[in-house]
């Protein structure tokens, strides 16, 4: 069997993808639950109010259901590098394993050992304390989510590393550069905020159905105000942070930035594309018109990508075919790169078991040159660098369209709140209430941007995806695959039931 | 402060911190062996709603160890997890199978519409009790047994048949080091239920299970420890860096590193100990008796494993292929990186330390269920 067989490759590929929107559904609640949370048993210890603290146990409890299958799909994302993708797992692992183990005795250990004084400990311990393991717990995801985030943004901007050739790896030389790469910084804030906002429509739409259906009435409102308001402050810092990511993503990835504008030729003034329908079939060499239908506002893009409305975008006939005036090389320049760096690498492993040390020194200068185009060695054409433009295209504008929508809900229900009026706006209650699966529907739409946006590339420009793999049999995965999407099916629906019920019987003391 | 010391220092330090993680995961795992006991420790539906709720304030700590554990792997010897978790996939696989489903199996137990019903939830975790104990110890066994992978020039691992991992079943030692784990993750569930639990009957049920797992737990570990003093070790000539088969390899470590020996034979009388206080004596300090004579086991069983120019994950395939601490480790900056962060790791032993003592001042009964609130 050969490591480039397609079908194990799609195959690792649709079992991480699996897993990692599963893992996806209930993340973003636990995140931001346990902010609101905080929130809420912090209004409580500071007003010694009774009903703050019926407040927080009844969202806490929703919180420990979804929290329980956030953890146990993390683990097997974790540990899938090592069962699916061990090539990656040893070329990479000397800046990859870093901080996911980081994450685990930094992080993860402070969420799971204080959730349990705050599920536990409301008679144990003081108010005080006990506030203070809820903001712990708050504090431990918000580490946990950083430095996972520094892991998958160093697959797309590898920064502080090189390339030892003596060990066939890339190997870290600046922590720093890795913790805090700009590409890091700016994906922490846009997914942790996106959470923040699906946990936010969550609350709101939750406490919405009890208005509508006239239940606990006091309660409903205070956790809309509450959330609404985090919510709100949450869509800004989404929408912020998603113009940063935009011109990281100008920098460091073009061509998932023109797949996700559909930009195919580049151009100055270049638009963002409000509205369109994409044609089906065209191939990207072809130059007539990609769309049947679009609304543009010129220059937007020029803008988001560089900062400047005049400037060139490139689009993706450029990037792959190159343009000389931008000065933009044609892709088959560096898979030529790539292949003599390949073959440099060969050269010197086996100079350096003969002891040939002239061959030595004279293929690693060879290597050194050219080891920035690895990845391209693998590439079987140019046209390989392009993902999936329809997917990526859009998942962006739909993703986009929806934050925009969440951004004008939010304040819609906070003007009506402040009117004392939104009991009797039923339809936006029950619009708050049909927006919660919306919320899911945007983030992971946002994960399907950044992914299927940056293939073929586990690393960019240095691992293609084909590579990455573990040398197993495509029969072993695909029946892995079955398994895990079964359980994880079953166990959603369980977790949509269970917290439906809880619902339903509403907050208790 | 750890730039001064060389690689081969830091790579020991690693597997000694490595060493230490995982017999934190086996002291932890007495939740993995409590769980298999739902049935045979509780006779009623209250009584095994005590055993749940004793042990569900400590699954998280055992999910977080082996978490960290992978991850700590992951970040000082890549090479191990790349060519562990994916050759050995089947093995691998099964224990993540049996911790996703003890994840959920705490929260969804008693919670109104959990579709499966309660009983399928206690399955998940007796079922997550059996397989992973029994497969980490599969794994941890064949550090000495070996495994039969091949990793080529560019250090990119291949298991060289299609079982991907069933093949280590077929090992007297590997079986009898994950029937040993099993009934001695049985016995410190049970001890811990006796220490934590307020209920006459469900004292008296886990000393029998004290007994019976602590009798079977000697009986394999004796299998496992007998085979591996007298068996050939895998080393490596530290000149040449060739491995070779060296006669009572394991025996020499023991041997050459006396400390170690005196540490691995005080936790084997601890546990014997624990198992004779618990079982007989019917006495409550035995779980932390026993606790404090598996830390030192499973760190000296890891030390001889890796340490003394020894392959801690051998090849049978090819013997150039052994991993060792030396050919497996991640570069020198970032071990200096990942020891840094290890100094860590005694402020989270502390915050759980206390946690634990928080919780635990009064036993679980009936009554502080109710009074918490939050009853799995």
């Amino acid at each position: 069997m050969s490591i480039s067989d397609i079908s194990l490759v799609d195959w690792s590929r649709a079992q991480f993808a699996l897993t990692s929107i599963y893992h996806w559904l209930f993340v973003p609640l636990t995140l931001g639950l346990s902010f609101i949370m905080a929130i809420m048993e912090s209004i409580y210890v500071k007003t010694g109010n009774e009903e703050w603290r019926k407040i927080t146990k009844f969202w806490m409890k929703l919180f420990g259901i979804n929290f329980a299958i956030g953890a146990a799909t993390g683990i097997i994302l974790e540990f899938e590098f090592g069962t699916n993708w061990s090539n990656y797992s040893w070329i990479v692992g000397d800046l990859f394993g870093a901080p996911l183990a980081i994450e685990g005795i930094l992080a993860f250990f402070l969420e799971s050992t204080f959730i349990v004084l705050m599920f536990f400990g409301w008679n144990k311990v003081g108010k005080k304390t006990h506030l203070l393991s809820t903001w712990l717990v708050t504090i431990g995801s918000v580490l946990s989510s950083w430095w996972i985030l520094v892991a998958n943004a160093w697959m797309n901007d590898p920064v502080g590393m090189t390339f030892n050739p003596d060990t066939a790896r890339c190997e870290m030389v600046n922590f720093w550069e890795v913790a805090f790469s700009p590409f890091a910084i700016h994906k922490f804030w846009h997914t942790i905020t996106s959470a923040y906002v699906v946990a936010a429509l969550f609350v709101v739409g939750v406490s919405s159905w009890y208005l509508i259906k006239k239940r606990h009435e006091s309660f409903a409102k205070k956790s809309i105000l509450v959330g609404a308001i985090f919510g709100f402050v949450a869509t800004m810092l989404v929408t912020v942070s998603g113009d940063t990511s935009t011109y990281q993503i100008a920098q460091k990835q073009p061509v998932k930035l023109a797949a996700m504008e559909g930009l195919f030729i580049g151009r100055t003034r270049a638009p963002i594309i409000a509205l369109a329908i994409l044609r089906p079939d065209i191939p990207i060499s072809d130059t007539v018109n990609h769309f049947i239908f679009k609304m543009e506002m010129p220059g937007m893009l020029s803008k988001l990508g560089y900062r400047d409305k005049n400037a060139f975008v490139p689009g993706i006939y450029d990037l792959v075919y190159g343009n000389q005036y931008q000065g933009i090389e044609p892709v088959f320049k560096r898979m030529e790169r790539g292949t003599i760096a390949m073959i440099a690498l060969n050269k010197y492993k086996e100079a350096k078991e003969d002891n040939d040390t002239i061959e030595m020194r004279v293929s690693l200068s060879e290597f050194r040159t050219n080891y920035k185009d690895l990845g391209y060695a693998y590439l079987d054409k140019p046209e390989d660098v392009v993902p999936n433009i329809p997917i990526t295209f859009y998942s962006f504008h739909l993703m986009v369209g929806l934050g925009f929508y969440f951004v004008i809900l939010l304040l819609v229900i906070l003007f009506f709140l402040w009117r004392k009026t939104l009991i009797k706006r039923k339809l936006i209650l029950w619009l708050a209430v049909l927006t919660i699966p919306l919320g899911y529907v945007a983030t992971e739409l946002g994960w399907i941007v950044a992914e299927v946006g940056r293939q073929p590339w586990a690393i960019q420009d240095l691992l293609p995806v084909s590579k990455a793999t573990s040398h197993i049999s495509t029969s072993s995965v695909q029946i892995t695959f079955i398994l895990f999407a079964i359980l994880f099916t079953v166990l959603l629906l369980a977790d949509i039931r269970i917290l439906l019920k809880q619902i339903k019987n509403g907050p208790k003391e | 402060m750890f730039e001064t010391m060389t690689l081969t220092a830091l790579q020991q330090y690693w597997w000694i911190i490595i060493s230490l993680i995982g017999a934190i995961l086996v002291f932890l795992m007495f939740v993995q062996g409590g769980q298999t006991l739902l049935f045979q420790v509780a006779k009623t539906e209250d009584e095994r709603t005590l055993l749940v709720n004793a042990l569900g304030r400590k699954w998280e700590l055992t999910f977080t160890t082996l978490v960290t554990f992978g991850g700590a792997f992951f970040a000082s010897f890549p090479l191990f997890y790349a060519t562990s978790f994916s050759g050995a996939y089947w093995i691998w696989t099964i224990i993540l199978f049996g911790f996703i489903a003890q994840a959920v199996s705490y929260e969804y137990r008693k919670k109104q519409g959990n579709v499966l019903g309660s009983r399928v939830y206690e399955i998940f975790q007796i079922a997550n009790g059996f397989l992973a104990t029994f497969f980490i110890g599969i794994i941890v066994s064949s550090f000495f047994t070996g495994s039969y992978f091949m990793i080529d020039k560019f250090n990119l691992s291949s298991w060289m048949n299609s079982y991907y991992g069933f093949d280590l079943l077929l090992n007297t030692q590997n079986i009898s080091l994950g029937f040993a784990l099993f009934c001695l993750t049985r016995v410190t569930g049970a001890m811990f239920f006796m220490k934590y639990i307020e209920n006459k009957k469900i004292s008296e049920r886990s000393a029998n299970q004290i007994l019976i797992n602590g009798l079977c737990f000697v009986l394999f570990f004796l299998l496992f420890l007998g085979i591996l003093i007298t068996k050939d070790g895998f080393a490596i000539d530290p000149n040449t860096g060739k491995m070779y088969m060296e006669p009572l390899k394991y025996l020499h470590n023991f041997m050459q590193m006396p400390v170690i020996l005196a540490v691995f034979l005080l936790g084997v009388l601890l546990v014997i100990f624990g198992i004779y206080k618990g079982g007989i004596q019917k006495s409550l300090n035995a779980f932390w008796i026993t606790i404090i004579g598996v830390i030192p086991v499973v760190f000296s069983l890891f030390i001889i494993a890796g340490l003394n120019n020894t392959s801690f994950y051998p090849s049978t395939y090819n013997l150039e292929s052994s991993l060792t601490i030396f050919n497996s480790s991640s570069s020198k900056y970032t071990l200096i990186i990942m020891s840094y962060v290890s100094l860590f790791i005694p402020i989270v032993l502390a915050y759980i330390w206390y946690i634990w003592r928080v919780m635990s001042k009064k036993k679980i009964n009936k009554e502080e269920l109710e009074e918490t609130g939050h009853i799995y």
